[in-house]
């Protein structure tokens, strides 16, 4: 599998306080990766970047081959789409919601398409009905529809299933799945489930304190972890 | 019958009868209403968007109470302003803006062009701060984060359009020192209110008012309106 990003030394700090340190690390293209770790440990800053939202203070981030300095291009920015944890909907209606991204790449934005997404994240009946009046749960189908629709070859997920009931974090991971599947979207998903990467990932890694502690092969991060911190993580345990 | 039923029944007569003199009055005031109206959005909006938009900018600290002072200047320094601006041996004299409705317009412009921005700076301050960075996230350039951000700010943009009006049309002391109160070349409702009460002419005066606060409801009932409009949504 080719590489998706590479990171090179990246660190990102305020000041003396660096929240990512990643020395060394690949994403492979089509991949399904699970960042887990606990609150403040840079999971959501490393989204950023991966997003080109903030640029590393130190270190390279390679993209599809290319090395992405500050002035990133907007065909790489239009590559990679996140859907936040706390996702803001515009005063429009729902179905105006999920269209925007393509609005705002000037692409067609044909009718068949937001039914399709609506249907898919079960928001057909709201399709009408303004955005502000969702619950959290609904919010959040409609920021995944509203990232999917514009096909990205990078999905980055920060906490994306934290507001729904199982039966939609079951339906938004088997989308997941079948958009990485189908179209070989590369898929990187911040969490603090450890059962949800357990599902669905491909690789897992565990952040702390800006550190990637430990990057395998799901089955062998939770059935045989290398580093006692993996361990203690998944047993429950505090890490700081 | 007392001045205010006096005025409120040759308020009816004038417009019933379309005095000519009015009609001349009520249309300068609304052409220099809407004329410093529309430069003062045209500037003032991407500005004061600018403005909120681009919190970490470069002396911030200063820009904004320079906005805020500007929201209350006295309209009437800012018609001496303007008056040394235009006159002859001002900087624009050559211009022959002083007691047109072109130095009106002027003089209005600098009044509002500052509620304009502050409010605009306000209310772009006031949308979601994610909203930006989601934007970017979904593909938008710059300058589609910055329509993007303004259009979920309309309401409180709809306010500065509010404010503004509401200071140009019942606004005197600028438009009486730039404009001089000419009849039939520069007089506007604000400034014949002031020439009637000095005549004595307390009914014509309130008659005037009367009007001015008609035109004044009529423009805010529409503004409302398409606030609430945009509320719904």
């Amino acid at each position: 599998m080719t590489a998706a990003y590479r990171l090179d030394d990246v660190r990102h700090c305020y000041g003396d306080r660096c929240v990512v340190d990643v020395p060394d690390m690949e994403i492979a293209s089509g991949e399904i990766l699970a960042i887990v770790g606990p609150s403040g440990a840079g999971k959501s800053t490393l989204l950023r970047l991966l997003d080109f939202l903030e640029t590393p203070t130190h270190g390279t981030i390679t993209y599809a081959g290319s090395t992405v300095d500050r002035d990133v291009p907007l065909s790489i920015r239009r590559d990679v789409t996140t859907v936040f944890q706390r996702p803001v909907l515009l005063r429009r209606t729902v179905a105006a919601n999920v269209r925007i991204g393509r609005r705002l790449r000037s692409l067609d934005t044909k009718a068949g398409d937001t039914e399709r997404w609506l249907e898919r994240l079960g928001l057909t009946e709201l399709a009408d009905a303004p955005a502000r009046t969702l619950s959290a749960g609904e919010a959040q189908r409609v920021a995944f529809a509203r990232a999917l629709i514009v096909e990205p070859s990078v999905l980055l997920l920060d906490e994306p299933t934290g507001n729904l009931d199982p039966y939609n974090v079951g339906l938004l991971e088997e989308i997941v799945r079948a958009e990485n599947a189908d179209r070989g979207t590369t898929v990187v998903v911040v969490t603090h489930d450890v059962f949800q990467a357990r599902r669905i990932a491909d690789r897992t890694a565990l952040m702390v304190s800006g550190n990637i502690v430990e990057l395998s092969e799901t089955e062998t991060f939770f059935a045989a972890p290398e580093d006692a911190r993996t361990a203690a993580f998944l047993r429950g345990d505090l890490l700081y | 019958m007392g001045t205010l039923g006096k005025a409120f029944t040759d308020a009816f007569g004038l417009l019933w009868n379309l005095d000519p003199s009015l009609v001349e009055t009520v249309a300068l005031t609304l052409q220099v209403t809407l004329a410093a109206l529309v430069i003062a959005l045209l500037v003032g909006v991407p500005v004061g968007a600018a403005v909120g938009l681009a919190r970490r900018l470069p002396g911030r600290w200063l820009i904004v109470p320079l906005i805020y002072t500007g929201m209350g200047l006295p309209p009437v320094v800012v018609g001496l302003f303007t008056y040394l601006i235009l006159s002859n041996q001002g900087p624009l004299g050559g211009l022959g803006w002083l007691f047109t409705p072109a130095g009106m317009i002027v003089a209005q412009t600098i009044i509002a062009l500052p509620l304009v921005v502050g409010l605009t700076m306000a209310a772009v301050q006031g949308v979601d701060p994610s909203l930006p960075v989601q934007m970017l996230s979904l593909g938008a350039t710059r300058r589609q984060v910055a329509g993007v951000t303004l259009l979920e700010a309309r309401i409180g943009v709809t306010a500065a359009v509010v404010a503004a009006y509401g200071a140009i049309i019942s606004e005197v002391g600028a438009v009486m020192l730039v404009g001089g109160n000419i009849e039939g070349e520069t007089r506007v409702l604000t400034t014949a209110i002031v020439l009637e009460t000095r005549k004595g002419n307390f009914a014509l005066a309130l008659a005037l008012g009367i009007i001015l606060l008609g035109i004044a409801f009529l423009t805010n009932f529409a503004f409302h309106r398409l606030q609430v409009r945009q509320g719904a949504r």
